[in-house]
Formats: structure tokens, sequence, C-alpha cells
């Protein structure tokens, strides 16, 4: 009985997977590298065995693609959140002009982000399967202080420039790839201005890198202890199955 | 015979080793750029080379070599877009600080690539000869406007292109390095346009003011797919980076190569 829940858990991941490429549109692409993906997707597609879902009273992210999905999903939840509560602030019309421009711009952005992963994950996975809306908190940050928000902004585009540059090479089907580069480089446009709005003039928008001129890259298990230590995801989570 | 092969061979060695730096080739070009008219010799051999051949480069291989062989030739693009823009002395103080980081970062890369695909047995692209005019009669490193809109067209290109080639990435250890460059390149992106007083997020597909000839660079950026339903058309374009093809980036590229 318990496997016949699982099959259908995979033959309903895999239908959803085929509607979702069709959502995005890619299928357009028709490329022989999307093509090559596909069929390398079909066999390291995420069995039951490590979907996202709760275990021992706990949502686990889950493995494989649909981990990895899921992953920048609560990430984006983080991130449309935090924005949502900026602009909403009581004091966000004294922060300076450029500043809420862009604070703005980066609301609709992540909260854009957060839209997709939760219609595409939704439309891949039964509802069971799909991570919820985590809660948050900010014990140390003032809304209404524009130097208070920009300080967490970069913190929070910083992140997830380096979760998707290292989430990158634990993505098996190509399509998915592509999007996280659609979005990871949105995130560094972001932390790029932030950084530089904090100090305009120096070479903070992008002294990220190392000497070899590259951007950092941690793995999902990095960056959630990184992500815990901030105290701002409330709920609890677990990430069992990603590296 | 193979262009690229010709270009090879006739390429002096002294000059292209990969031995020397490029911060020492330009610093060379550099000093013999002083002793002459800046115009008429924009870069080192060109205006021996650009008579004789027609060295645009063509499209490289959908293979992870063929990706870095187009990374790398990208990277000498801007590297040394931006040595000649660091020596030609037209950057206005207060830019000099992100203007040199964007340098020294695009050496950077030109060092990494070549020392990865040397090290995996992967052919090193011959360095091109630039046409810093585009063919259009700019002079970025006489006029700092053109200077920041070449700059803003040479990274969203890099953008879109480190992108496009990350499926043929996949399960190198390359990877990696290639996403790690592309966030790299945004992070100047957004600097550079919002130098030029544009947000440093791609609107639809606005070039931002650049010549029409630049409107390849930012084709498909309208896309809206990905974004659907939320806010409106502008900010579901801005949401998300485009990728762009081979042929494209090789497109944009020849529009500076001699």
């Amino acid at each position: 009985m318990q496997q016949q829940v699982k099959k259908e858990g995979v033959s309903q991941a895999f239908t959803g997977r085929r509607n979702f490429l069709k959502l995005s549109g890619l299928t357009l692409a028709g490329t022989g590298l999307l093509l090559a993906g596909c069929s390398d997707d079909d066999d390291t597609t995420p069995t039951a065995d490590n979907l996202p879902g709760v275990r021992n009273g706990k949502f686990d992210l889950g493995g494989g693609d649909f981990g990895v999905l899921t992953y920048a999903y609560a990430l984006e939840q983080l991130e449309a959140d935090f924005y949502t509560r900026v602009v909403g602030s009581a004091g966000f019309a004294s922060f300076s002009e450029e500043a809420r421009d862009i604070l703005s711009d980066i609301h609709k952005h992540e909260v854009i982000h957060r839209e997709f992963f939760k219609s595409t994950l939704n439309s891949l996975l039964p509802s069971a399967n799909v991570l919820p809306a985590l809660e948050f908190a900010y014990a140390g940050v003032n809304f209404d202080s524009e130097s208070s928000v920009l300080a967490t902004a970069a913190v929070l585009e910083d992140t997830g420039v380096a979760a998707y540059n290292g989430g990158g090479q634990y993505i098996a089907d190509s399509a998915y790839l592509v999007i996280a580069g659609q979005i990871v480089s949105v995130e560094a446009r972001h932390a790029s201005a932030i950084r530089d709005l904090i100090n305009p003039g120096s070479t903070d928008f992008a002294n990220t890198a190392d000497a070899n001129g590259l951007d950092p890259a941690k793995n999902p298990s990095e960056i959630i202890s990184a992500v815990s230590s901030l105290g701002l995801i409330t709920t609890p989570f677990t990430a069992t199955f990603l590296p | 015979m193979n262009l690229i092969k010709f270009l090879e061979s006739f390429t002096d060695d002294k000059l292209y080793t990969s031995g020397t730096s490029r911060r020492d080739s330009f610093s060379q070009f550099g000093t013999i750029g002083k002793g002459l008219a800046l115009a008429s010799v924009p870069f080192g051999l060109s205006a021996l080379a650009n008579k004789s051949f027609a060295a645009d480069i063509q499209p490289t291989p959908a293979t992870a070599a063929g990706a870095l062989q187009l990374a790398l030739t990208l990277e000498y693009l801007e590297s040394a877009f931006y040595a000649n823009g660091v020596d030609s002395g037209i950057i206005p103080a207060e830019d000099q600080a992100a203007i040199n980081l964007i340098a020294n970062h695009e050496a950077d890369h030109v060092s990494f690539l070549s020392s990865a695909m040397t090290a995996a047995g992967v052919a090193l692209p011959p360095v091109p000869t630039f046409d810093w005019s585009g063919g259009l009669g700019l002079t970025p490193f006489e006029d700092y406007e053109q200077f920041l809109a070449v700059a803003q067209g040479f990274e969203d290109t890099g953008v879109r292109a480190y992108k496009g080639q990350a499926g043929f990435l996949m399960g190198t250890p390359y990877l990696t390095p290639a996403l790690q460059i592309h966030s790299v390149e945004a992070r100047h992106a957004s600097l550079i346009r919002r130098l030029r007083g544009q947000k440093g997020w791609i609107t639809g597909s606005d070039r931002g003011g650049l010549p029409a000839e630049f409107q390849i660079i930012y084709d498909g950026e309208q896309s809206t797919t990905l974004g659907a339903g939320q806010f409106d058309a502008a900010a579901q374009s801005e949401a998300y980076d485009e990728v762009i093809s081979t042929q494209t980036a090789v497109d944009i590229a020849n529009v500076f190569i001699a």
C-alpha cells in the first residue's frame, strides 16, 4: 500500500515537470541542450524517498532537483517577506529617494521569485510535498532605519548569490539550472546596488570576489546554518538530503 | 585554411604568450600608444593586423570546452577594454576605485580561465584584435560617457552569455566557477548601469540610451514568462535576466573585433 502511494507521488511529479516546462515557455527553446537535459533528468529525478515533505514532525526540504527548488523557495520566501516589511514600514517614507526606488524594485522582484517557486512546486508536487509558508522574525532589524534595512538587505542578497552559485551544481535538469541562473544574476545586481548605496564610490559593490575574481559559492548546509544563526526563520525545518 | 588557426600562427608569441600577464601586455601597448597618436593605434597590432584579416570570431561548439573558450574570449574583450580605460586617464576620481576593481576582476577572469583551460588541455583561443570604435566611430577612451555605455553593453552581454553557456558546463568542475564569475559580472553590470543613471537591472528590452546597434544585447530581456501575474510587465522582466545563444554572444563580440 505504501509502495503504491510512493509511486503515485513520483508519477505526479513527472507530469508536473512537463507541465512546468510548458508553463515556463522553455519547450520553445527546443535546443539540443534542453533535450539532453531532459533525458538526463529521467535518470536522476528524485524518488519518493527524498521528496520534500514532513519527516519527524518537521518539513524536510528534500533532495534532488525538488530539494534544490524547495531550498530556493525557502530563501525567496525570506527575501520577499523581508522586503514586504521594508516597504510597508512606517519609516520607509523617510528613506532617501534612491533607497526607496531600489528597495521598492527589489521588493517586487523577490515577491515575483517567491511566487514563481510557489506555483512551480505546486505544479510539480502534491501539496503535502510543497514547503508551506514559513514564518520569520527580525529581532535585530529596525525597519524604520534606512541603515539597518540596507545592512540586512546586503546580507540577504549576498546570501542569495552564494546560495544559487553553490546550489547550481546539484541541479540535474538544465531547465532549472537556467532559471536559477536567471535569478542569481538579478540577486547579484541587487547586492551590488545595495552595497554601493551603503558605501558609494567604494569597491564594496563587488569586493566579495576572491583573488580569482570569483564570487562566493556555498553549499545548502552552509547557507542554512548561516541563515539559522541570524535567527530570521522561526519555522523549524530540516535539510537532510541536501549537501 | 582555418582563419583562427592562421591567426594563431600569425600571432607574435612575445606579445601574446600566456606566460605574460595581461596587465603587462597592456602596459606595453600603453607605452607604445603614448609615443603615437592614440586614435591611430588604438590597440597594439591592430593597425597592422586589421588591414589584412577579417578576424571575426566564430561560434564555439556546444561543449564544455567551447563554453570555456567563448567565456575566455569575452573576458579578453572586457579585460582589454577596462585596461585601456584605466590607462586612458578619462575616469573621474570618484569612479576610479570601482572601475579599477572591475578591471582587476576581468584580468583575474582571464588568468583563471586560461589556467583552468590549460590544466584541462583545452586550447586557448587567440586574443582577438579589437576595434573599440565598434565600427560606429566610438571613442570610448576619450569620452567617459561612451566608455560607460560600452562597459554597460559588455557587462550585460557577459551576464547573458555565461547564463547561456551554463548548460554546457553541467556535470563538469567548471560549472560552479562559471556561476561565480557570472554573478561578479552581474555586480559589475549593476554598478556601471547605475553610474549611467540607469537602474541596476534591465527593464523590458531597454538598451538605456546605447546606440541602436547595441539593441541585440537587450533583445529578449523583455520576457515576462516567469514573472507572469505579479505586479507589472516592467517588474516581471526585471526580476529575471535572460540567456543569449552562443551565436548572439559571438555577434556582439564581433562588433568590437577588427
